[in-house]
């Protein structure tokens, strides 16, 4: 009964590899560079001929004149070759801390405002390498970014709402604000 | 919960409901060869069936045939899946240089992925290979999953046919499962990922220079790679400058399409479906969530087709959103309301149209809280495992559904064919107890159900709680087990319970902070996940094989309907109970302590 079984099994396994392991892999891989170029190179954004990014992954910025984002719990923080989240339980003693330090953080960095933090400003995201934060989470830093840089809080504003993403069809999903491609157009800026 | 929490898990619930019927009727024709498709691909079918010695007119399996040919096939995966990656080193497509992964974890891995759990121990794009990942990897989320569709429809033959040893043939229909259901779904599902920003590539990772270079502490490490520990024995570390970002691509579209559509689960990457190259967008993640559920719910609309009572199969799908809805509203309310301790802090925690509050450590910003509860409600519920959030760091009732989702046994949808012959046990079990009272023979759908029949899904009902709470209770006495527990006190046991519960049902998600990748879990996740798959896997082709062979008993006024809402509501409650009388004891001492001290600090 099994000896009748190992042809069928090996000569299956083979040809299903090659359809599933190679041939699909393959035509998706076609299909993607006619159609979408860019998206299956990592959406990959260029400044001089230099790729300074990508659309999707998020970047360390912690310098006040920068729009921070999401922490990050990769080593070291935004490593896009090793993804992870914190995996805190709700309760862990360093977690409470790392959340009141960096509350401190950006109190300190803008002694003048000193509303309530909006909750993803001071939680990691799951990848550590979220790109983005939520309109509150930028809002909430426009005061500091236009004291340092001298421009108007409106400009800051118009910056930021221009690269919010809504929610897909206005239902799925949430508003958020693309970190790094703000603070792209922060440094294109003319005072 | 705000007003948008509400329409995204109506619109999500809306989707899937009404999917499951054509696609439900889809599977259920090509299985059989009745479906025009099946002419389409005729010339490539029979291709394979002629090289691996099949003829398709005299094929007819008994049952352990059929039990034996699904075995060595995957006896033969786990085997390929070890060797390649114990060679990944010296095997092409490895533009990153990566070493070959040790003994430890290619067992579990190669197990984790030939059972459809794709639990992972490893960082997947700081471990494997791109050949590893297309070749041993992206092929078993293919053939594990049409391996469970294959093994339910020898079940669905057991009911319809009556006797007969025969319950099909297992090569047509792994071959057909394949072609005709999985493979083009997941072109589809990857071109929609691709349009939204996931790679698909071979070309090796690019690396893009920062904008703001930061400083950071770097651990300092000796000429072995050790680190270097200081007087109070912490690591030490040195101040350096991070001035460029290694972006981590590779052919993912194609896998994240079939880890989703085959209740896989395992990711290209460590932070799994979280990650924004594997999920981009909420366009990506609403496509993402709905295959992982899509197969495994339509499936019971196959079933009602295959028994000509289409209501039978309806029963069975509203008898699993039953169950599943009310959870789906616990976790994301408990999320939502967001972590007492924080609201302390003075964080601002609140939905408001401007952000989506609740507790989002662990949390995408383009997910907020709903996608991320809908996504961890649904991928427990089937056996799919993937992540867009970090379970670990939920609130302890937000992740207390989570897990009792898998302890239910993984038939709330469960995984594609294994959630659905899991449920048949489940009702095999509530027929049984439900003739009881009346005093009449059990039957459900013309077959007299037995004492042989009831053992077998009494075996498939056990399995699962005996690996789960026995391995838990060893992993908190033994060394290993506690030496890798990341948080302390009460959540540390629900690291170790979620892990067991998640690998003893196929399910392959984690309260991540557990540290599974050493000798000790390894092995002991490896072996419940075995025989969490196998011997529920054999006992049902064994009811099928039995059940073939009866004859069909005419409905009569002592049958017991088995589509009313009194059937429905009885089947959820044996559901429910079993899960609950088997699991309140462990989950009393993880999550719900944990809910009570979080409420009274």
């Amino acid at each position: 009964m099994i000896r009748e079984q190992i042809r069928p099994a090996l000569f299956s396994f083979v040809l299903l590899t090659l359809i599933t392991g190679v041939l699909y892999p393959l035509s998706v891989t076609g299909i993607a560079k006619v159609f979408f170029r860019n998206q299956s190179e990592g959406s990959l954004i260029l400044k001089n001929g230099k790729a300074v990014g990508s659309e999707h992954i998020g970047q360390p910025f912690d310098a006040p004149q920068y729009l921070w984002g999401r922490p990050s719990a990769t080593s070291p923080a935004f490593n896009a070759s090793s993804s992870s989240g914190s995996n805190y339980g709700p309760m862990h003693a360093d977690y409470l801390k790392a959340v009141g330090d960096r509350a401190k953080a950006l109190k300190d960095a803008d002694p003048s405002h000193q509303a309530h933090v909006p909750v993803d400003l001071v939680t990691a995201s799951g990848s550590g390498l979220d790109p983005q934060i939520s309109l509150a989470g930028a809002y909430y830093q426009v005061s500091r970014i236009a004291r340092i840089r001298g421009i108007s809080e409106d400009k800051i504003k118009k910056i930021i709402e221009k690269n919010t993403q809504g929610r897909f069809l206005g239902l799925l999903g949430e508003p958020a604000v693309n970190v790094l491609k703000v603070n792209l157009d922060l440094d294109e800026v003319k005072k | 919960m705000s007003t948008n929490d509400y329409i995204q898990c109506f619109i999500y619930m809306a989707v899937l409901l009404l999917l499951a019927k054509p696609l439900g009727i889809y599977m259920a024709r090509v299985m059989e060869g009745e479906s025009r498709a099946n002419r389409w691909f005729k010339p490539a079918e029979s291709f394979i069936y002629k090289v691996c010695g099949v003829n398709p007119a005299r094929a007819e399996m008994n049952w352990k045939t059929y039990a034996v040919a699904f075995m060595a096939f995957n006896a033969l995966g786990i085997f390929v899946v070890y060797a390649i990656q114990r060679l990944q080193n010296i095997l092409p497509l490895n533009p990153m240089g990566m070493a070959a992964v040790s003994a430890d974890s290619s067992f579990n891995t190669a197990i984790s992925f030939a059972t459809n759990t794709n639990w992972q121990g490893y960082g997947g794009e700081s471990t494997l290979s791109y050949f590893t990942q297309m070749i041993a990897l992206g092929v078993q989320n293919f053939v594990s999953a049409a391996s469970g569709i294959a093994v339910l429809f020898a079940v669905i033959r057991g009911f319809i046919r009556k006797q007969t040893e025969n319950i099909g043939n297992f090569w047509m229909d792994l071959v057909r499962s394949t072609l005709y259901i999985l493979l083009p779904l997941s072109i589809v599902s990857a071109t929609l990922l691709v349009s939204q920003g996931v790679p698909q590539t071979f070309k090796p990772s690019p690396k893009a220079s920062l904008v703001q270079p930061t400083s950071y502490d770097q651990p300092v490490t000796d000429k072995d790679g050790k680190p270097v520990l200081d007087e109070k024995g912490q690591p030490k570390t040195q101040k350096a400058m991070l001035t460029e970002q290694v972006i981590a691509v590779g052919p993912v579209a194609s896998q994240i399409a079939i880890k989703q559509l085959g209740t896989n689960g395992g990711g290209y990457y460590n932070a799994n479906s979280a990650h924004p190259l594997e999920n981009p967008t909420p366009f990506s993640n609403f496509v993402e969530m709905l295959s992982l559920t899509l197969i495994a719910a339509a499936l019971c609309c196959s079933f009602g087709y295959r028994v000509k009572d289409t209501r039978q199969g309806w029963a069975l799908l509203i008898a699993m959103t039953i169950i599943f809805v009310p959870l789906l509203w616990v976790c994301t309310h408990s999320e939502q309301t967001g972590n007492p301790l924080l609201a302390k802090m003075g964080i601002d925690q609140s939905a408001t149209a401007l952000q989506p509050g609740g507790n989002m450590e662990g949390k995408e910003t383009r997910f907020g809280i709903v996608s991320s509860t809908i996504w961890a409600s649904a991928t427990t519920a089937v056996s799919n495992g993937s992540v867009n959030s970090m379970h670990d760091s939920f609130t302890p009732l937000g992740g207390l559904v989570p897990m009792w989702l898998m302890e239910l046994g993984e038939v709330v949808y469960g995984g594609v064919g294994s959630g659905l012959y899991g449920m048949l046990a489940f009702v095999i079990v509530a027929v049984f107890v439900g003739g009881l009272m009346v005093g009449r023979t059990p039957e459900y759908l013309g077959k007299k159900i037995e004492s042989y029949e009831m053992k077998m899904a009494s075996i498939m009902i056990l399995i699962p709680p005996i690996l789960a709470v026995l391995g838990t209770a060893i992993a908190v006495v033994a060394p290993g087990g506690k030496a890798n527990i990341f948080n302390p006190g009460i959540h540390g046991f629900s690291e170790v319970l979620y892990a067991f519960s998640s690998t003893s049902n196929n399910n392959g998600s984690a309260f991540a902070g557990l540290g599974a990748n050493n000798i000790f879990y390894n092995t002991i996740l490896g072996i419940c996940m075995f025989f969490a798959r196998y011997w529920l896997a054999i006992p049902i082709l064994a009811i099928a094989g039995s059940l073939a062979k009866k004859k069909i008993v005419p409905v009569s006024s002592g049958t017991l309907p088995t589509h009313t809402p009194l059937f429905i509501f009885f089947l959820v409650g044996i559901v429910i109970l079993v899960g609950a009388l088997t699991f309140f004891p462990a989950l009393a001492l993880g999550p719900i302590v944990e809910h009570l001290t979080l409420a009274a600090v």
